[in-house]
């Protein structure tokens, strides 16, 4: 059953929140690049790439697994068995880390649950009302947030969500900016490429700092300024973000009709 | 030839898992998660464990809210499919039953750990978690000088479990197992740990094994026991044998939510369920059966004649 809000939002432009997320994550994707693909949006990204404009993509999962074919079902984990079915390789989780320490491994996403204008994310302590709440943590974000030639996160566009700074460094992005990835003595080539949030786009300048770059299909930019705990720059050609096209939205509904991960 | 391994997981954690031990568990990631030994552990009323693992879905969380952990060294804990751990929550926040101490690590830094024991090597370097409060907490991170290049790397010492629990799909009795699908750290956790315990979907001829010893990843002179347990990794899934029971991972997380109503799912799924046969008439014929393998999908057989 699809729900009543998926329903909803459908009916009133086409298409859910998360859906224009998965569109604009999968765009990120080149084709035949490797990507280090993870859970939830992420996965459902990676397949609709490989459908679309990306069918040479490489998926690599932290269990092991290297993919060259969407899986045939939604997956709920990354080691769900028809995600190992038909798979090129079933490693062991050294196995694709290594790929991602040499450097080889263009694209990374991530997910988590709070990120400030520098770009790292905290996904280990919450902080509700002034509350700690211990938040499950890194999985492999951390691994790929330091070693994937680009990182790629998506999350809810909230204010509690987006802080000015983090109170824990789960995924370093660019620290407290201006080069100090390099001082930490993280790979040249990594660090942070964009934040796909429910609200539009935010890509980094270089001296570390996020801006926003895009807007979704009606979203406002003072939506996004309210929902950001930071003062947060605005791109000089601020674009609208593409909506997810018919192929697009085909690809990611043929895998979650009901909108299980799109809400 | 030696002595078959073969017992029963009541006598295998008996034997091979008192209190205090670090136990791996949850080395193939979401798949084959050895669910009826841990039920066991707490039906034992084992106390003081340290839990190893890269994640463990929700079985860590189970062991956490039964009492049995003071310590857990993972990369992550919580429900893969609906979110965060409340009994983690709860021992973390509240010290509910008792408090747990944690330890982060990265799924890449994790497997490091296992591996350089199981290289028999105090560390290995990585560039993982540099930058990272993972690195400032977890004393068994450290950031050093390369002393070939001056780059700066972290140390991630050497873990060593007491014991590693694998589910695998296939053993012979003497411990020799084939696993296929999702490895995860399974490999390097079973040469870290000092024991190893094989729980196996169903238990072969040595010549079953020795038919394609590619895929015999632990090899048995490592396992202290073997225990045959269909079902065992039930609501994980296992390649070949039964898929992902999605909805029992999200009932637990509702029935886990409140103090309570874990308390109560504690008593129905483990305590008061004598083994994992029962459990599994417990959950119901048809249930189970809907998660069988529909459609078989074999392998290319590998000819190692000559």
């Amino acid at each position: 059953m699809a729900t009543a809000n998926s329903e909803s939002q459908i009916a009133a432009r086409g298409y859910t929140a998360g859906e224009i997320m998965v569109a604009t994550a999968a765009r990120e994707i080149a084709d035949a690049e490797l990507v280090f693909v993870g859970m939830r949006l992420p996965m459902l990204a990676f397949l609709v790439a490989k459908r679309t404009h990306a069918p040479r993509a490489v998926g690599l999962y932290e269990n092991g697994l290297i993919r060259e074919t969407p899986s045939p079902q939604l997956l709920y984990t990354m080691a769900d068995p028809p995600n190992l079915r038909g798979a090129t390789q079933c490693g062991q989780m050294l196995d694709v880390m290594a790929f991602l320490q040499q450097g080889r491994v263009q694209l990374g996403f991530l997910g988590a649950a709070e990120v400030d204008r520098f770009g790292n994310l905290n996904s280990t302590w919450g902080d509700r009302h002034g509350e700690m709440q211990r938040l499950p943590g890194s999985g492999g974000a951390c691994d790929i947030a330091c070693l994937a030639q680009r990182t790629v996160v998506l999350l809810a566009h909230e204010r509690t969500r987006f802080r000015e700074r983090v109170g824990h460094i789960t995924s370093p992005g660019n620290g407290r900016g201006n080069g100090w990835r390099t001082t930490q003595g993280l790979p040249l080539r990594s660090g942070p490429s964009a934040l796909i949030t429910t609200l539009g786009v935010l890509r980094f300048g270089s001296d570390g700092e996020a801006f926003l770059a895009s807007v979704h299909p009606g979203v406002g930019v003072e939506d996004v300024l309210a929902n950001t705990g930071w003062t947060l720059r605005v791109a000089e050609k601020l674009e609208e973000t593409r909506p997810p096209s018919t192929d697009e939205l085909a690809a990611m509904r043929a895998l979650d009709p009901n909108h299980f991960w799109t809400k | 030839m030696t002595a078959s391994k073969l017992m029963t997981m009541h006598d295998a954690i008996a034997r091979h898992v008192p209190s205090g031990a670090m136990v791996l568990l949850g080395a193939q990631m979401e798949q084959m998660i050895p669910f009826a030994a841990g039920h066991e552990l707490i039906r034992q009323g084992r106390r003081d464990l340290t839990l190893v693992g890269p994640i463990s879905d929700i079985l860590f969380d189970q062991m956490i809210g039964a009492g049995c952990a003071s310590k857990v060294m993972a990369a992550w804990i919580g429900n893969v499919s609906a979110g965060v751990a409340y009994c983690l929550r709860r021992a973390v926040e509240q010290g509910i039953p008792r408090r747990v101490d944690v330890t982060d690590y990265s799924n890449f830094t994790f497997a490091l750990a296992l591996h350089s024991a199981a290289l028999g090597v105090p560390f290995l370097p990585t560039y993982s978690t540099l930058g990272s409060d993972l690195l400032k907490k977890n004393g068994n991170l450290r950031e050093f000088i390369s002393p070939v290049n001056e780059d700066k790397l972290v140390a991630v010492r050497a873990l060593r479990p007491d014991v590693a629990v694998l589910h695998v799909q296939r053993a012979d009795e003497h411990g020799n197992a084939h696993i296929w699908g999702s490895l995860g750290v399974a490999v390097d956790g079973a040469r870290a740990a000092r024991k190893v315990i094989i729980v196996a979907e169903e238990i072969v001829a040595p010549e079953v094994i020795a038919s394609d010893p590619n895929r015999t990843l632990v090899p048995g002179f490592l396992v202290a026991a073997v225990v045959n347990e269909p079902g065992g990794a039930h609501p994980s899934p296992v390649q070949g044998y039964y898929g992902r029971d999605h909805a029992f991972f999200a009932e637990y997380h509702e029935q886990s939510r409140k103090l309570e109503d874990f308390e109560k799912w504690l008593e129905h799924w483990v305590v008061r369920t004598a083994d994992r046969r029962e459990y599994l008439k417990q959950l119901g014929t048809p249930h189970f059966d809907l998660l069988a393998v529909r459609e078989h999908a074999l392998s290319a057989p590998a000819d190692f004649g000559y």
